[in-house]
């Protein structure tokens, strides 16, 4: 059989068969919009919504997202049996639905609502059973209202597959069935990193984005307030789609307008800031790399990246860079600077960021970055809540004249600008390091090298004789690959950069809402084409931040900037290394012996192990020669239990092995 | 590497061992014996003996065999009505609900003196014949017993009395002798198909397994019997563990896997503790391991206990819960045979179906064909329970009638008191929720997987729920819906919301709100939910509601016309009232009454009112009269 000819009939029209993994893309392919909850092009195929189904020639009703196309197949998209099984399914799902559409911050936006009206239900013949959950407000980034949640597990796959945590999963069966962080805890008490993308794929309004925009309306109606904004590189390519403009569409000028017209008395560009981070991330990658320690560079500009090292990969801290996010350091300059510039009393400023992040959100409220109880950013807006704002206050977006953002910290070079696409941050940095080492000019900026949309990509370079290794992953699953790799000592790079979000920034969670992963890659070709557009391109060469160095800062890397611009991380594993100390021997020389007991292993039988271990060494007398603890999870919890004797480690160990170990090092 | 066992020498030595006890006496330790207290029976019985200065074992010791009583206990005998059974050799008496009282009588008379005791056999209640033997019981006479056949009989915690048995004997032919092609092909051409309800051919399924890219396979063997009223797999599990085992190995040379997974639900801790048992056995004489038989090859077995949710028993939920992860179905394609366990090449089986395979090897393809019907051969277990006489295990070859298993093994339908009632009879559900109701005219349907599909009902794993004329049949469906809303796993919107809707449905149907809309509904439902579900749980999760539509319309009807349950179980719809020509006006009824529902003057006949009534029944216990109607 040829394949390129192979073509499968939909709706009686043959549509060739290249490459389509299942008839849903096939059918799509052909132009014919098949409804669904749950398929997700990034996510593995979950089968679930029951709504793609379609006709197959002589196998009958199939999901079209699960089968496969092959020759020859003839597939109906509608027929009579399949539109009245999608009204059931819709009718099904409202009627266990809370129906309050006219409240829901993702009304119009919703697949359920949408879906509801396409399939023309005007009447639901089944009852009303929806119960009312509790409604879960804790995330400084996220809402969870599992009143809405249709359970199509889009946000379930995307925290596991594409960022490699699973802080929320399904619990409970038949009518308890529902997604919930582990425990039925509430997202700000488990592992979740902020980065949104449940919401970014949840369809209805289960998942939302925590809105700041009340306070932000209320602080411009303070007239003690003095609120300014800084406005992220990744919002201004993304914003328009709010108002039916393309995605990629640069429009910096008419946010600027708004802003002024919503009562903002200054805006100013995250990317000046952005230029900033080069700088002093540049400096400190290149100190590094000269030394050789600490490698490679972790970038830490990425909010939900840093929770992320910090909860899994602790002992990577060390590597990351102390910089703070263009979002902080813009803050901490402009604590610094505009009290005194606008003549007003620091509590009076008002810093408000306006971002495509709703990680963003938690690192404003990171205690490190407040002092005397006034912090640095007060309110995180992302692009949506921004388009909201504009919408509430009945401007009328596309009729705008732009103009322009004040400066001097609106100032920034096309550097700045290309930090919300994924890559944007190595290649800025090579953009200041490659002058550095070799003290020449650089002619072409652009490393289009690093530029793309593998979710990892390694690069390499020869910087003044030495080769440089770069890698650029964005999404944490990606990330974890990389960091367990460090961890392993089998990584040969210099200096890695991660964003958690599919695509860096311009994929984040607070960005206008896209099934269209299209939009993604069109944001990017904006910032890249807006780089092009700046006069220039490294972050060297912004004036004001030379300016800024001289007047405030004092030297790159030096005692300010270190006080203004970095930053600390602390471990957030949830079980510390400590244990319970059962013997604690005399000698001079000790064996260290540690027995999980954790629940996993004491089910294996650890505590039984540890009992008979002890009662061992102290028939053998041996008492003195070591210390003995009952410790906590060592997250080997299948291979339980777990001993760890001197620097070795004991996977299913029994009595047999501790025992045999002990004596072995002991009488050696 | 250590050698597999000489299973010829095991099973002489046994043998010529087991001839020297005086007697033999087997005590079924099934799970119903057991809740009878039949291991209570068991520590007395050998006490007593101890006691009279008999000698006794409890285990067959060469040394101490000789003119002992040997005091075993066996898995399910299958007459789980009449438990605790107790059987006694060579005599071959089977003594039935034998209570601790009765150890006595059973060392003086029986074991002294060799004779029966009359009062401990069975009575067939039909014809009062006292059935000294078990095998003059018509619940076992009409049965035909091959994967049951030991059940009962042996010690399911001794590997030589199964290896004595010819045991293991089928898995040394298909290690030494056979190629895996050959294997499948013997299976398949028995023409043994899924007793897990599927009905799909296992040599086939092994076939389409073995030709996948190795090393890796596996074998699984699905124990989670899940069905409200099923214990077929426990039984054999419980009864028979190796023979299970034994099919494992077999399915493991078919489809050269090399590891193997007895996945068994947590609430059979004994089938658990017996497999587990039997497993550490077979590990200790080699026939698990490596180098088995000699054959260079490999099997290692594991067993798994599932945490209780119905839809594991789904094959891709089964197998996502051995893999650590919930227990939810995943699409099929791909299916288990080309992506199963860790993604690799996986048959799974059920446990009835893999106990039948070592038969199939040791007796030739062609003895399972011989029985059964064309296209369902062999035999199949049923689980008999609700209004029948003689509830508990059975074992039938396909093409047997729902007549044949309710009248002459069942020994007829029951009242609710237990009591016969010869024209009771009014339906069967078969196949548990997944299945569907026979009615009185498919009682001379010869069951199997064609013909049962044929009427909208299943095989199923085999649950068999008789009901009597006094049973609703919209409550029954509803009792089936509330089971498999409760175990919908939740992942498609069709079972999770539509089995909570069908409910509702019911409930409104039960209750009194229905109208001719509800039903229209009910059956577009249950229609689209058969037809659009992910797994196997939810499309045959209407299947009870469908059969009740379909065969007992005219009871739906009642209940939603004329607001009337034909059987009166329906409490919302019963209508109490007094009869004012009996009543003498006592008051007692009045008394009882829970909400005051009931007023009139002494002496004079009292009054419901139905506004206030919950229909509770209380009066009509109170009433000495017998006037008060409808409860």
């Amino acid at each position: 059989m040829n394949n390129t000819t192979a073509t499968v009939l939909i709706d009686n029209r043959p549509v060739p068969i290249e490459g389509e993994r299942n008839i849903l893309e096939m059918v799509r392919k052909a132009g014919i919009e098949l409804p669904t909850f749950c398929y997700h092009s990034d996510l593995s195929i979950y089968g679930a919504c029951r709504m793609c189904m379609v006709d197959v020639e002589g196998r009958g009703l199939m999901a079209a997202c699960s089968t496969k196309p092959e020759a020859g197949m003839k597939v109906k998209t509608t027929t009579e049996e399949i539109r009245q099984m999608r009204k059931i399914v819709v009718e099904l799902l409202l009627a266990n639905h809370d129906g309050q559409c006219p409240t829901c911050s993702k009304s119009a936006a919703c697949t359920l609502q949408n879906l509801s009206r396409r399939l023309g239900i005007t009447k639901n013949r089944f009852k009303p059973i929806h119960q009312p959950r509790a409604i879960d407000v804790s995330s400084p980034s996220l809402v969870r209202d599992p009143n809405k949640c249709v359970l199509c597990g889009d946000c379930v796959r995307m925290c596991a597959e594409v960022q490699g945590i699973g802080a929320i999963d399904f619990a409970g069966r038949g009518r308890d069935a529902a997604v919930l962080p582990a425990f039925g805890k509430n997202l700000d008490q488990v592992e979740c990193v902020n980065c949104g993308q449940c919401a970014a794929v949840c369809p209805t309004g289960a998942l939302t984005v925590r809105s700041s925009v009340e306070d932000v309306w209320k602080l411009l109606d303070d007239p003690s307030k003095t609120v300014i904004a800084e406005i992220a590189p990744a919002v201004r390519v993304a914003l328009g789609e709010m108002f039916g403009l393309e995605a990629g569409e640069v429009v910096t000028g008419q946010a600027v307008a708004a802003l002024k017209a919503m009562g903002f008395k200054k805006v100013f560009d995250t990317s000046f800031s952005a230029d900033l981070t080069v700088i002093e991330e540049a400096e400190e990658f290149l100190t590094r790399f000269t030394k050789g320690e600490r490698l490679p560079q972790f970038t830490s500009c990425c909010p939900a990246w840093v929770k992320y090292a910090e909860q899994y990969h602790p002992e990577l801290l060390p590597n990351l860079s102390s910089c703070k996010s263009p979002q902080q350091m813009f803050g901490s300059i402009a604590r610094d600077t505009l009290p005194k510039a606008l003549g007003i009393e620091n509590k009076n400023l008002v810093i408000v960021s306006i971002m495509p992040c709703t990680a963003k959100k938690f690192e404003a409220r990171r205690p490190e970055f407040a002092k005397d109880g006034i912090r640095d950013v007060d309110v995180v807006l992302t692009t949506q809540e921004f388009a909201r704002m504009i919408e509430e206050r009945g401007i009328d977006f596309r009729s705008l004249s732009p103009e322009s953002l004040d400066m001097p910290m609106g100032f920034k070079t096309g550097a700045g600008v290309i930090f919300g696409a994924s890559g944007g941050v190595t290649e800025a940095v090579l953009r200041y390091a490659a002058e550095k080492v070799t003290g020449r000019t650089l002619e072409n900026a652009d490393f289009v090298q690093v530029r793309g949309e593998d979710g990892r990509r390694e690069i390499e370079f020869d910087v003044a004789g030495k080769k440089l290794k770069l890698c650029v992953v964005h999404s944490l699953a990606n990330a974890r690959k990389v960091a367990d790799e460090v961890k392993q000592g089998k990584s040969a790079y210099h200096l890695v950069e991660v964003m958690a979000c599919p695509g860096g920034c311009v994929g984040g969670a607070g960005q206008p809402l896209s099934r269209d992963t299209a939009a993604r890659r069109r944001r990017a070709k904006g910032l890249y084409d807006a780089d092009k557009t700046q006069p220039l391109h490294k972050s060297q060469e912004n004036p004001y931040i030379s300016e800024l160095y001289k007047r405030n800062l004092g030297e790159v890397g030096g005692h300010k900037a270190h006080e203004l611009l970095h930053t600390g991380y602390h471990s957030r594993r949830r079980l510390g290394d400590t244990g319970i100390p059962l013997i604690t021997g005399t000698a001079a020389e000790k064996l260290k012996i540690t027995v999980c007991v954790g629940t996993s292993c004491y089910v294996k039988g650890s505590q039984t192990l540890l009992q008979g271990l002890v009662k061992h060494l102290e028939e053998r007398g041996l008492t003195h020669a070591v210390d003995v603890q009952a410790s906590f999870c060592h997250e080997r919890c299948d291979r339980g239990p777990t001993v760890v004797i001197g620097d070795k480690v004991f996977e299913k160990c029994t009595l047999a092995t501790a025992i045999k170990t002990v004596e072995g090092l002991i009488t050696s | 590497m250590t050698a597999t066992a000489d299973l010829n020498s095991i099973a002489s030595t046994f043998s010529a061992a087991a001839a020297k006890p005086a007697r033999r006496v087997i005590i079924c330790a099934g799970t119903g014996c057991v809740a009878n207290g039949a291991l209570k029976v068991h520590q007395a019985l050998i006490e007593k003996i101890a006691a009279e200065q008999l000698p006794v074992i409890a285990e067959l010791r060469e040394e101490k065999a000789d003119k002992a009583v040997w005091v075993s206990k066996s898995g399910c005998h299958g007459f789980c009505q009449m438990g605790p059974l107790v059987t006694v050799l060579p005599e071959n008496y089977l003594y039935t609900r034998v209570k601790v009282e009765d150890v006595a009588e059973i060392v003086e008379t029986t074991l002294k003196q060799g004779k029966p005791i009359d009062r401990l056999v069975y009575a067939d209640p039909a014809t009062g014949a006292h059935c000294v033997h078990g095998s003059d019981i018509p619940f076992y006479k009409r049965q035909q017993r091959t994967v049951l056949r030991e059940c009962g009989h042996i010690d399911p915690d001794d590997i030589r009395e199964y290896i004595s048995h010819g045991g293991y004997e089928a898995a040394r032919m298909v290690f030494t002798k056979m190629s895996a092609k050959t294997v499948c092909e013997e299976v398949e051409g028995s023409g043994l198909r899924g007793r897990g309800g599927g009905g799909f051919l296992t040599g086939k399924k092994w076939e389409l397994t073995r030709v996948q890219p190795g090393p890796k396979k596996y074998v699984i063997c699905n124990g989670d019997e899940g069905d409200p009223g099923a214990f077929m797999d426990r039984s054999v599990m419980e009864g028979n563990p190796h023979s299970v085992i034994e099919g494992m190995m077999i399915a493991a040379r078919g489809i050269e896997a090399d590891e193997g997974y007895v996945y068994v639900r947590a609430e059979y801790p004994l089938a658990v503790k017996r497999i587990r048992f039997a497993v550490e056995e077979a590990e200790r004489l080699g026939l698990l391991g490596d180098n088995i038989f000699g054959s260079g090859l490999s099997f290692r077995l594991h067993v798994m206990e599932g945490a209780g949710a119905f839809v594991c028993g789904e094959e891709t939920a089964l197998i996502a819960s051995i893999e650590g992860k919930r227990g939810m179905p995943m699409p099929k394609p791909p299916f288990p045979a080309q992506k199963g366990l860790n993604g690799k090449p996986t048959v799974i089986n059920n446990v009835e179906t893999l106990a039948t395979v070592p038969l199939i090897i040791r007796n030739g393809a062609a003895w399972l064909r011989g029985m059964g019907t064309k296209n369902s051969t062999g035999t199949k277990n049923f689980a008999l329970t609700g209004h029948v006489a003689n509830t508990g295990l059975i074992e039938v070859p396909f093409g047997t009638t729902i007549r044949e298993i309710v009248f002459n093994i069942g020994g007829g339908v029951t009242r609710d008191d237990g009591a016969l009632w010869p024209d009771g009879f009014k339906a069967v559900q078969i196949g548990g929720p997944s299945g569907g109701c026979l009615t009185s005219e498919h009682l001379d349907l010869p069951l199997d997987f064609d013909s049962l599909k044929g009427v909208g009902a299943m095989v199923g794993s085999g649950g068999l729920v008789v009901m009597n004329r006094d049973t609703c049949m919209v409550s029954v469906a509803r009792f089936f819906m509330q089971f498999t809303q409760n175990e919908s796993c939740g992942k498609c919107v069709l079972c999770r919301e539509g089995t909570r809707q069908m409910l509702a449905l019911l409930d409104d149907i039960i209750e009194g709100r229905a109208t001719a809309e509800t039903i229209d509904t009910l059956e577009t439902l249950a229609v689209a939910v058969g037809k659009g579900s992910l797994c196997g749980l939810g499309k045959t999760a209407p299947n009870p509601v469908l059969a009740t539509l379909r065969y007992f319309r005219n009871e739906v009807d009642a209940h939603v016309f004329q607001k009337r349950c034909p059987t009166g179980r329906c409490k919302a719809l019963r209508s109490i009232t007094i009869d004012a020509a009996k009543c003498r006006g006592c008051t007692a009824c009045a008394r009882k009454c829970p909400v005051h529902a009931i007023k009139g003057e002494v002496k004079k006949p009292h009054v419901i009112d139905p506004a206030v009534c919950i229909k509770c029944g209380a009066c009509a216990t109170a009433c000495k009269f017998d006037a008060v109607m409808g409860v």
